[in-house]
């Protein structure tokens, strides 16, 4: 079969709330509803119904060694099935399954992510993926990577923090209408400017919260999802690029990967009615937003995004999911969604979903 | 780390991270029947395996368990291995036993120590029983059994070994 | 079902690593246990401190080194104003991107100054050591406004 003829289907998708701590919840409780969330959507019996799962997690986040293993227990794998996993958000988990099902391995792929970040000091935890010579043995934490990040916009001019405080206000607005949210309210851009700073030029909610939680999607080939007899989008184009390592020769002010993976998962080809964006920080969202060149036609995190709420390692598949929602819902047409990873911005993925 | 004199060619880069664990739904109610004496496992709805220790899930259906079975402090030796090696950080001294053990009115085996026994004669299919520590000092923690013990009973026939029911082969599941 | 009880512990995750620092790397940690800082020059002439040891952009093994300044400029900086347990500093402190005179790709390390009004992007701060040095990226010990150093 040829590559070409093998357009994506998103079939189900399903978040878990974001908790502030799963508490008394492990990895296998965490998933456990999530999966079998998108299990009934479609009408499958266990992991045994698709050709293939891949999971995104990682167990640093919960001091966990090989928690993803254990994850497995949710899947019902016996007879043994095709699995993977990859040590990133689960967004990379479905670009695993995309090119599983594009290269004619697997008609079906289960792909879920997990994180408990709250048994852990997440910022600090983080630290630890940076360079181990020159910033780890420094223990930099991710809120002031993302900090030195923001002072350099604001003193380019290319951002106010009033414009930050108003992507955290739409952000908690937003919010209001996602059950799943843990920050949501009316707060004026005014008020939040009132906050003190936390990192300057960070304010707290400037910086996305640290939730607990899950998130599942199930995809498949159009001819599977035409008979599962679900409502499905397709997934037109995935993409995602990774600029260094040495944050000090990167232009932090901008983001060329997710420029680069957008032009290449064809965000432009036509109109974007919403867009999903995993902006831990709220400048950051302005950054994608100018790097994807998306204008005032399109809804931004109509979700409220990652500063209502932060799944690391499910937040990225749960944007494409939000995205996806929309559109089968006839709320949207044409969608992108964008998931993150490392500091500042550092890998971009794009993905684009339009109506069936 | 190295003479003033040579040049740098490593460096020490210890990573320290504290975490506040959780143990998980199942795994908390399984470690609470534990410090009241009580050995659980829970009961899958779909295939009704019973599974030791509980984690939440059935991973053969990949489906949710909740129901509690309490299981017998008798247990049948699944396989085994003499440890001949000091094992860092570890107390017991060598040579021991640790087994695959299936306790009474579970399915599938988990491990602990084997000791009052002749390490030579401990064979599959033998039938021992849990030695708990004193009441007083039980809690949340799978040592409560400090070990397990042979048993004066009829030895388990291989394909049987995972099938019986809590009142072990009299009570055998069909 | 009997209700849970949430059972937790603390515990502590330790990775007990020592690292090969290769040519490069070794060089500029060489260097700073000599109190002298390194840096290596890109296929596009730009001074790069600490020293990378292949080019961003051909991805050449890089090795002209340049020893530079002990001073430089703040090209950002953040105000930790409550210094986590395993920062560098534990009274308020700043993280800032630095680029030392004779560089040109800034480094990341901290600065310590009283109050955040003494911080400005451009400010001039210089090393302080640290008193004994190893062979480590903490033999710099952070930096400082140079302006107060003495």
């Amino acid at each position: 079969m040829s590559v070409q003829a093998r357009d994506i289907a998103i079939v189900a998708f399903h978040q878990s709330d974001c908790q502030a701590s799963a508490g008394a919840t492990n990895e296998v409780e965490l998933i456990m509803p999530e999966i079998r969330a998108v299990m009934d959507q479609v009408g499958l019996r266990n992991a045994q119904d698709v050709d293939f799962v891949c999971s995104g997690s990682c167990d640093y986040l919960q001091g966990a060694a090989f928690a993803f293993v254990a994850g497995v227990d949710a899947l019902g794998a016996v007879p043994p099935i095709r699995e993977s996993h990859v040590e990133m958000d689960a967004a990379w988990a479905l670009y695993e399954s995309v090119l599983k099902i594009r290269m004619g391995h697997a008609d079906s792929a289960l792909i879920y992510g997990f994180a408990k970040s709250s048994p852990g000091e997440l910022p600090i935890v983080l630290s630890q993926q940076l360079d181990p010579y020159y910033l780890a043995p420094l223990w930099v934490d991710t809120v002031s990577l993302a900090a030195l990040q923001a002072r350099l916009m604001l003193d380019a001019g290319k951002i106010t923090e009033a414009d930050m405080a108003a992507v955290v206000s739409r952000s908690r607005h937003n919010a209001m209408n996602n059950p799943h949210a843990q920050l949501a309210g009316e707060v004026s851009v005014e008020s939040l400017l009132a906050q003190q700073h936390f990192v300057s030029p960070l304010r707290r909610h400037d910086c996305c919260p640290v939730s607990d939680g899950a998130s599942a999607m199930i995809i498949a080939t159009v001819e599977q999802a035409k008979a599962w007899g679900k409502p499905y989008a397709i997934l037109r184009g995935i993409d995602h690029r990774i600029e260094s390592h040495n944050l000090c020769t990167r232009d932090l002010t901008e983001s060329p990967s997710t420029r680069r993976a957008a032009e290449a998962a064809g965000v432009a080809d036509g109109a974007v009615d919403v867009a999903e964006l995993y902006a831990p920080f709220s400048h950051q969202e302005i950054i994608l937003s100018r790097a994807l060149g998306l204008g005032e036609g399109t809804s931004v995190n109509p979700s409220g995004g990652v500063l209502a709420g932060n799944l690391m390692m499910a937040s990225g598949l749960s944007r494409v999911g939000e995205v996806f929602q929309r559109i089968v819902s006839g709320e949207a047409r044409r969608g992108v969604a964008h998931a993150t990873s490392g500091p500042c911005l550092q890998h971009n993925l794009v993905a684009v979903v339009e109506a069936a | 780390m190295s003479d003033a004199r040579e040049p740098v060619t490593g460096i020490e880069a210890p990573v320290y991270l504290q975490y506040q664990f959780t143990a998980g739904r199942a795994p908390s109610r399984f470690l609470s029947a534990l410090k009241q004496g009580r050995l659980t496992g829970q009961r899958c709805p779909g295939c009704s395996q019973v599974y030791i220790p509980p984690r939440g899930a059935c991973p053969a259906c990949g489906i949710a368990t909740e129901e509690e079975v309490t299981l017998s402090n008798k247990a049948t030796v699944q396989s085994f291995t003499i440890v001949y090696i000091p094992i860092p950080g570890n107390p017991i001294k060598p040579p021991y036993i640790v087994a695959n053990l299936v306790p009474d009115g579970a399915n599938i085996s988990f491990i602990h120590l084997l000791s009052e026994c002749v390490n030579e004669e401990v064979h599959i299919g033998q039938r021992v029983e849990a030695v708990w520590k004193p009441e007083a000092e039980w809690d949340y923690k799978m040592d409560n059994i400090l070990y397990y013990k042979p048993l004066e009973e009829p030895d388990v026939p291989v394909e049987m070994i995972g099938k019986l029911g809590v009142d072990g082969l009299e009570g055998k599941q069909s | 079902m009997s209700p849970t009880e949430v059972l937790s512990e603390a515990f502590e995750l330790g990775f007990t690593y020592t690292r090969s620092t290769g040519p490069v790397v070794g060089r500029f940690l060489t260097g700073l246990r000599d109190r002298r800082i390194e840096g290596v020059r890109a296929s596009d002439g730009r001074v790069m401190v600490p020293p990378m040891e292949y080019d961003p952009d051909t991805a050449a093994a890089l090795d002209d080194f340049v020893e530079v300044g002990q001073q430089g400029e703040i090209v950002s900086w953040c105000w930790v104003s409550e210094p986590r347990k395993a920062h560098p500093l534990q009274q308020p402190f700043a993280w800032a991107m630095i680029r030392l005179d004779g560089a040109d790709v800034p480094m990341i390390h901290c600065v310590s100054a009283a109050s955040e009004d003494q911080l400005a992007t451009g400010a001039r701060v210089q090393v302080r050591w640290a008193e004994e040095t190893r062979g480590h990226i903490a033999d710099i010990a952070c930096f400082e406004l140079a302006e107060v150093a003495q």
